[in-house]
């Protein structure tokens, strides 16, 4: 099927796809370098059950947000590449 | 049945399953077996990756790093460092690579670059990543056929190397995404049941990442106990002893993310699922699978540690007599990965921080997990699981 606004519907995916990448991405080093290394001092004075809030971002929570983050993101691209009409079929 | 002859049996047992499967999936064509991945799952797919990707360092070492020689806190730069790198491959790297139609980095630098010098450059990035990669693999497998073949380090290195050898080789089976499978759940069953099992004892609680917060039958929580006891001994807080500095620790922890992000085992399962959405779906997949048994490890690593601890000096001041010495001691100061001096010789083990008083000599990072139930009085088959989990994640 020839398109003729190609070149737009790419800047949008692109656009798109840059944003997302730029949140998940700060999140990303908010959690891990962030709450598990750089700020852990001040999260440790929390204590939460037997954890340390530092202490557990480090050991446990980056773990956890990084597995919603590639979800997020899975489900972002999909959702955006079907609204361009961009899947991709099976071979 | 003795130890011995029930680690046998059940490693056995696995072996037999890995190639029974293998001989089973390798009945199509020759060109079938290179595809075939593409019809493949995306949750099949990232049990597969989850498999490929937690080798030997993963299974065997890294609880035993973040106990005992990063003391705790500063072990996390392992935890955070090898699952976020895995993150930045699979939003990053994973499906542009497989989206331009290459298999490797080298290959897409050089081609996006027009330049054969910075392809040459990746090349030997890679190789630097890989070789380092490999060497941690080799020190796991050394271990884990050192104790299981009951001979010293050495002897288990070369012949767990002929065995890996031969099975990666002859049978091409390390390809076959229904053989990782198997041996992602035999992994992970060993991985969970003996922490089930120790979380119960300690704490009553039957998830092991629930367990590590929770409190010891004293009524003391089981961190904070662990922080008194390591402090008690010379050594540092458990929960807060960091490794170097805080620059340390970050400038650690993103080299191990950076380095992560370009395993080529890792990328190329990206090529095995039908379509670039579903190559998406499966990182996460494979990432929660992961997860399973890098949320367990820093329980495992903090209760381990506080057994050793128990074991050596039940009562403060009480001492473990060297006569009295439980069974499994002996059996890995026969790998010479655990070792004991009696330097005041009062025929008892002094387990301390300071190296002139400490008697506990050898006490190496990577025979942690694998001497972790035997540790805790757990029953044989539960050891022999954990030696069948140890190979599989070798091989």
């Amino acid at each position: 099927m020839e398109q003729p606004d190609t070149s737009a519907v790419r800047e949008i995916y692109w656009r798109e796809n840059r944003r997302w990448m730029l949140i998940l991405g700060v999140i990303w080093f908010t959690v891990s370098l962030g709450c598990g290394v750089l700020w852990v001092e001040p999260l440790n004075q929390i204590q939460i059950g037997g954890f340390k809030l530092g202490f557990w971002f480090a050991q446990q929570g980056a773990i956890y947000t990084f597995i919603v983050l590639i979800f997020v993101y899975a489900g972002v691209m999909a959702r955006l590449e079907k609204r361009l009409g961009l899947e991709e079929t099976e071979v | 049945m003795t130890l011995t002859e029930t680690t046998y049996w059940i490693v056995g047992a696995s072996f037999l399953l890995y190639i029974l499967i293998a001989i089973r999936s390798r009945a199509g064509t020759t060109q079938e077996f290179y595809v075939a991945g593409k019809g493949i799952h995306p949750v099949a797919n990232g049990m597969a990756t989850a498999a490929d990707w937690m080798s030997a360092a993963s299974f065997i070492s890294m609880a035993g790093l973040i106990g005992l020689s990063y003391n705790g806190y500063g072990g996390s730069v392992f935890l955070m460092g090898w699952t976020g790198g895995y993150v930045i491959l699979a939003m990053l790297i994973a499906p542009y690579l497989r989206k331009y139609g290459k298999f490797t980095v080298p290959e897409f630098i050089g081609d996006r670059y027009y330049s054969d010098t910075a392809r040459v450059v990746a090349v030997i990035c890679l190789i630097i990543c890989s070789v380092t990669y490999v060497i941690g693999q080799m020190k796991g497998i050394g271990v884990a056929f050192s104790r299981f073949l009951e001979t010293d380090y050495e002897t288990g290195l070369f012949s767990g190397m002929v065995i890996v050898f031969f099975y990666a080789v002859l049978g091409g089976m390390k390809g076959i995404t229904y053989t990782q499978i198997a041996q992602f759940c035999v992994l992970i069953f060993a991985y969970t049941v003996p922490a089930i099992f120790i979380s119960l004892q300690l704490t009553g609680q039957p998830i092991p990442q629930l367990g590590l917060g929770s409190t010891l039958a004293d009524g003391s929580y089981l961190l904070e106990k662990l922080d008194r006891t390591l402090l008690d001994l010379g050594f540092q807080e458990y929960t807060t002893s960091v490794r170097g500095s805080t620059l340390n620790m970050a400038a650690f922890t993103a080299s191990l993310m950076i380095g992560t992000a370009g395993l080529p085992h890792v990328i190329i399962r990206f090529f095995t699922v039908p379509t670039v959405r579903a190559a998406r779906t499966s990182a996460g997949w494979a990432l929660v699978f992961i997860a399973i048994l890098y949320t367990t490890a820093p329980a495992v690593a903090a209760m381990a540690r506080l057994n050793i601890i128990q074991t050596l000096e039940p009562q403060p001041g009480q001492h473990l007599a060297i006569e009295e010495r439980p069974t499994w001691f002996k059996n890995w100061e026969q790998t010479g990965l655990l070792g004991i001096e009696d330097k005041n010789a009062d025929g008892r083990i002094q387990y301390s921080a300071d190296p002139e008083q400490n008697e506990l000599v050898t006490l190496d990072n990577d025979i942690l997990v694998l001497a972790n139930p035997e540790i805790a009085n757990l029953p044989n088959w539960v050891i022999a699981l954990v030696a069948a989990g140890g190979l599989a994640a070798a091989l």
